[in-house]
């Protein structure tokens, strides 16, 4: 398998919306455009009518600061937008308001880095921009013989975050997003759950191949599709021949040739003259910092370091902050984070993602995954008893207090226990005189006494009980 | 109104042998209680005026109507001016003759055979034919001083940032501004007064600078400090200009002002500068006119590709292409750092270069223009040539300081244009010279 990724190296542009605020990135539109009838959230900036001149609304700047301090970014006390100048009918001015790392160019954050259980990966900069139109094809790209656009998105604030070429294999790529996508909704700037809100662009490139971009993943279970994708195309006609941007067909799953790329001399960035360079101050940058919720690095430290999980368990419950906060509230019912986080990280999650299920629609409520540990820790069920009733009820969709009443109905009453140990001890005079001089012994008396019981005793009970008679 | 609806007819009919205006407004409307009220008032077509189309000069937009008011032309509706309609001018503001226009060249009401400067030819040709009592223009490198200069009136370009762009319609955006023109300093600086109002939609705009410019018109220029840049009197400047300048120059002196001739090396790179910054900006302010949402569109295409070139193939004019290629080719890499970054390097020297000549003056006075108005046609199959003719102007622009065009002479009949500059937002120091030029000059405009 290792040998599959030999070589290849994958940078990442991840678009996210800043789908916190409430109007447009240069005007005050209204960026709620999801679910609207096209081309009705507009006014002469988004449409880039002549004379029409933007202003940057404050709060796509805070939140682009805060996405970078949470992505241990350096902060740029002086920062200014470009212009990327390109025809396209997407742009409704033909060209993009956006951030540039050349020619005086000044993103707002940059430096900056993201560990994840598959390894760090550096993030280059954060830069703000406008989200174009959106092209809506009828059916696939391919097929389509019309071309539609909708200029309700045009406008919309984005923060794009380019990585490093440090993304080894797919399933890293997939990791870090998930990273990423923990780290923005726990500042609580973009809602990933919407739809488009985050996207991926790729850098592939396979040893000694020139870079392949492909764009439109849009959804981050597409990432290591398309990635797979490209990486077998690319190994199929050797190392890829042209530098070009290819298009991910989630409808089809292929890439296909959108253009051969145009190099950045193309774009003729040059300083967007309508908007003064921006000033930010050291005391702004440490004000938003301190408004910063617990990021999930934070939330690591806590897991691994206050209630001792591993890490790379507690990377798993964090990559996800939907996991992450589920985790805590169990916890609140019954404090049993070793027992809880695996089966979470293991048992719970494992069965989600080979149903394909997201987290978020998991039937079981943290409570009830409280009450199962709970008998657990009150030694009314042993572990994989307790497991073995999850596993049941993920599968069955059987509530799983039901399942742990007819398990505790079944099982032998501790008040029958004595008898039967008794009855046991008896049968075996022998084994309790050899469990008093060798303790390891008594593993045969617990076992005959399971025996008798068809496994249905609680283990620790008996143990406890014929512990007593050795005394 | 009567009495301003027989007038507009007149105005009308006057409009044929200059044609100053592409549009008339349908509807004369004022608000008595403004500080325009009963003044009459011609706006350039690169001002966006709603529900009044605006050409910007250009078949691209010959049908185009905005649905919103520059914040300028909100403000002189407020103040109770009457607009007439759109000024003819060069199409996109390119241009020094009002001669590339897709509705024809404006003529020079002091002489039909000559152009009228431009690119704001069609807002001074109103002025100065009592086409309009006031006008608003546009100054990108000299596009408001120009025409002033040719056609005998005033012009102001404000400094960058104190009048609101919302509503231009852009051609070089770091440079520009909308100013006013009109016959006299009074009605000039009335204007101005009006339209420096801060405005929140452009990110340029700097608040807390209206001034009152009408009340200190009178103040004492003796004691003042004036420098005379030598280069400002160079090759090609026209003798007659010169000695007009120079002749009202000696009359500042007699009123006390203390004049000294001094050298701004950098001046001489501020026209390349300045070309290669505005078409570079032209360049992608221009790109949005491709006639898919509004503006010409030239019939069906096999693919957009093709659909934005030919509705640009056949709306631009043949000067807009050339800036918009030459443009596009100074932002190109490769060049980029040749051109567009030096010139940004020189517009950073003139700069600082007036920096240090303010500390020491209160304002630089030279001619506008080098030469007097030329003939239509003279200049159009020779670029170069009428590049050279903004080389006195472009220098303010780049600094983005104010400057005023007044009338202080003529040769023959043909009017002469002295320029005043001064410091950035000191407007009131170079209307209040241009008032006393005024007093001085020894005629009257009528």
């Amino acid at each position: 398998m290792s040998n599959d990724y030999e070589g290849v190296k994958i940078g990442l542009e991840i678009h996210c919306q800043l789908t916190a605020l409430n109007t447009k990135m240069f005007c005050n539109c209204s960026s709620d455009y999801r679910g609207n009838s096209p081309n009705t959230l507009l006014c002469t900036v988004c449409t880039g009518l002549p004379g029409s001149l933007p202003v940057l609304n404050k709060r796509a700047l805070e939140a682009a600061i805060k996405i970078g301090l949470a992505l241990n970014c350096k902060i740029s006390s002086n920062s200014n937008f470009f212009r990327k100048n390109y025809f396209y009918p997407d742009s409704p001015k033909n060209y993009q308001i956006t951030q540039y790392d050349k020619a005086g160019g000044i993103a707002i954050a940059n430096n900056g880095h993201v560990e994840t259980n598959l390894g760090g990966v550096r993030i280059t900069r954060i830069q703000m921009e406008e989200d174009p139109g959106k092209l809506q094809y009828e059916g696939s790209i391919t097929t389509s013989s019309n071309t539609l656009i909708d200029y309700n998105r045009a406008g919309i604030s984005l923060v794009e975050i380019v990585t490093e070429p440090d993304i080894v294999s797919p399933k890293h790529a997939r990791e870090f997003l998930n990273t990423i996508q923990s780290i923005v909704e726990t500042i609580g700037e973009c809602d990933s759950k919407l739809d488009g809100s985050m996207r991926a662009d790729a850098n592939v490139s396979i040893s000694d191949g020139r870079r392949v971009e492909v764009k439109n993943i849009t959804s981050f279970k597409e990432v290591e599709r398309a990635l797979n994708f490209e990486i077998t195309r690319q190994k199929t006609i050797q190392a890829a021949s042209k530098m070009e941007t290819r298009h991910w067909d989630d409808v089809r799953r292929v890439t296909v040739t959108l253009r051969v790329k145009e190099g950045e001399e193309g774009y003729r960035y040059f300083p967007d003259p309508d908007l003064p360079p921006m000033v930010i101050s050291d005391d702004y940058v440490d004000e938003l910092r301190k408004s910063l919720p617990e990021l999930p690095e934070m939330r690591l430290k806590r897991f691994t370091e206050e209630i001792k999980l591993s890490e790379e368990i507690a990377r798993i419950i964090i990559r996800n902050k939907i996991v992450a906060d589920y985790f805590e509230e169990t916890l609140s019912y019954d404090f049993n984070p070793k027992l809880l986080s695996g089966w979470i990280a293991t048992d719970i999650m494992g069965y989600l993602n080979r149903n394909n299920i997201e987290f978020a629609d998991l039937p079981i409520n943290a409570k009830t995954l409280a009450f199962l540990s709970k008998s657990v820790s009150d030694s009314k069920v042993n572990d994989s008893t307790a497991k073995a009733i999850l596993l049941k009820s993920l599968s069955s969709g059987t509530d799983i207090e039901d399942l742990l009443k007819s398990e505790l109905a079944d099982s032998v009453s501790s008040d029958d226990l004595p008898d039967i140990i008794e009855k046991v001890i008896s049968d075996n005079p022998k084994a309790l005189e050899d469990a008093k001089n060798d303790p390891p012994a008594i593993h045969f008396l617990i076992g005959q006494v399971m025996k008798a019981t068809k496994g249905r005793a609680n283990h620790s009970q008996v143990k406890e009980l014929i512990e007593n008679k050795l005394k | 109104m009567s009495l301003l609806s027989s007038k507009f007819e007149e105005i009308k009919e006057k409009n044929k042998s200059i044609n100053a205006y592409i549009t008339f407004s349908d509807l004369l409307e004022n608000n008595p209680d403004g500080k325009l009220s009963g003044k009459t008032i011609a706006i350039k077509d690169t001002i966006s005026t709603a529900g009044l189309r605006t050409t910007c000069a250009s078949k691209m937009l010959e049908n185009y109507v905005p649905p919103f008011d520059a914040h300028v032309v909100s403000l002189v509706k407020k103040q109770g001016a009457t607009i007439l309609g759109k000024a003819n001018c060069d199409e996109f503001a390119m241009g020094s003759s009002t001669e590339h226009s897709a509705f024809g060249a404006t003529h020079n009401p002091h002489d039909h055979e000559r152009v009228p400067g431009g690119s704001s030819g069609g807002s001074a040709a109103a002025v100065a034919g009592n086409l309009a009592d006031i006008a608003l223009g546009s100054d990108t490198g000299g596009s408001i001083r120009c025409p002033a200069s040719f056609c005998g009136i005033v012009g102001l370009k404000p400094t960058y940032g104190l009048v609101s762009r919302y509503g231009l319609v852009a051609y070089g955006n770091s440079l520009e501004q909308i100013g006013p023109m009109a016959k006299n300093v009074y009605d000039c600086a009335l204007l101005l007064e009006c339209i420096s109002d801060y405005d929140r939609r452009d990110a340029t705009c700097v608040n807390g600078k209206n001034i009152n410019y009408t009340e200190s018109l009178n103040d004492d220029i003796s004691g003042l400090k004036i420098a005379v840049p030598r280069e400002f009197f160079g090759n090609g400047t026209d003798p007659e200009v010169e000695k007009s300048v120079k002749n009202t120059i000696d009359k500042l002196v007699s009123e006390g002002a203390i004049v000294e001739e001094i050298n701004i090396e950098s001046i001489k790179y501020s026209l390349a500068a300045y070309y290669i910054i505005a078409m570079s900006e032209a360049s992608s302010n221009l790109a949005r006119f491709d006639g898919l949402r509004y503006g010409l569109h030239s019939g069906k295409s096999k693919d957009w590709n093709e659909l934005f070139s030919n509705n640009r193939k056949s709306g631009f004019g043949f000067e807009v292409k050339r800036r918009i290629m030459l443009g596009t080719f100074a932002l190109s890499s490769g060049y980029f750092d040749e051109y567009y970054i030096k010139a940004q390097k020189v517009r950073s020297l003139i700069t600082n270069d007036f920096k240090k000549i303010f500390s020491k003056f209160d304002a630089i006075i030279g001619p506008t223009m080098p030469t007097l108005p030329f003939k239509l046609g003279e200049k159009l199959t020779d670029p170069l040539s009428m590049y050279m003719s903004d080389v006195d102007t472009v220098s303010a622009n780049l600094a983005g300081i104010p400057s005023i065009s007044v009338p202080c002479g003529y040769s023959d009949k043909l009017p002469i244009g002295i320029q005043i500059m001064s410091s950035h937002f000191n407007e009131k120091t170079i209307l209040n010279i241009g008032n006393k030029i005024e007093q001085i000059r020894g005629f009257d405009i009528e």
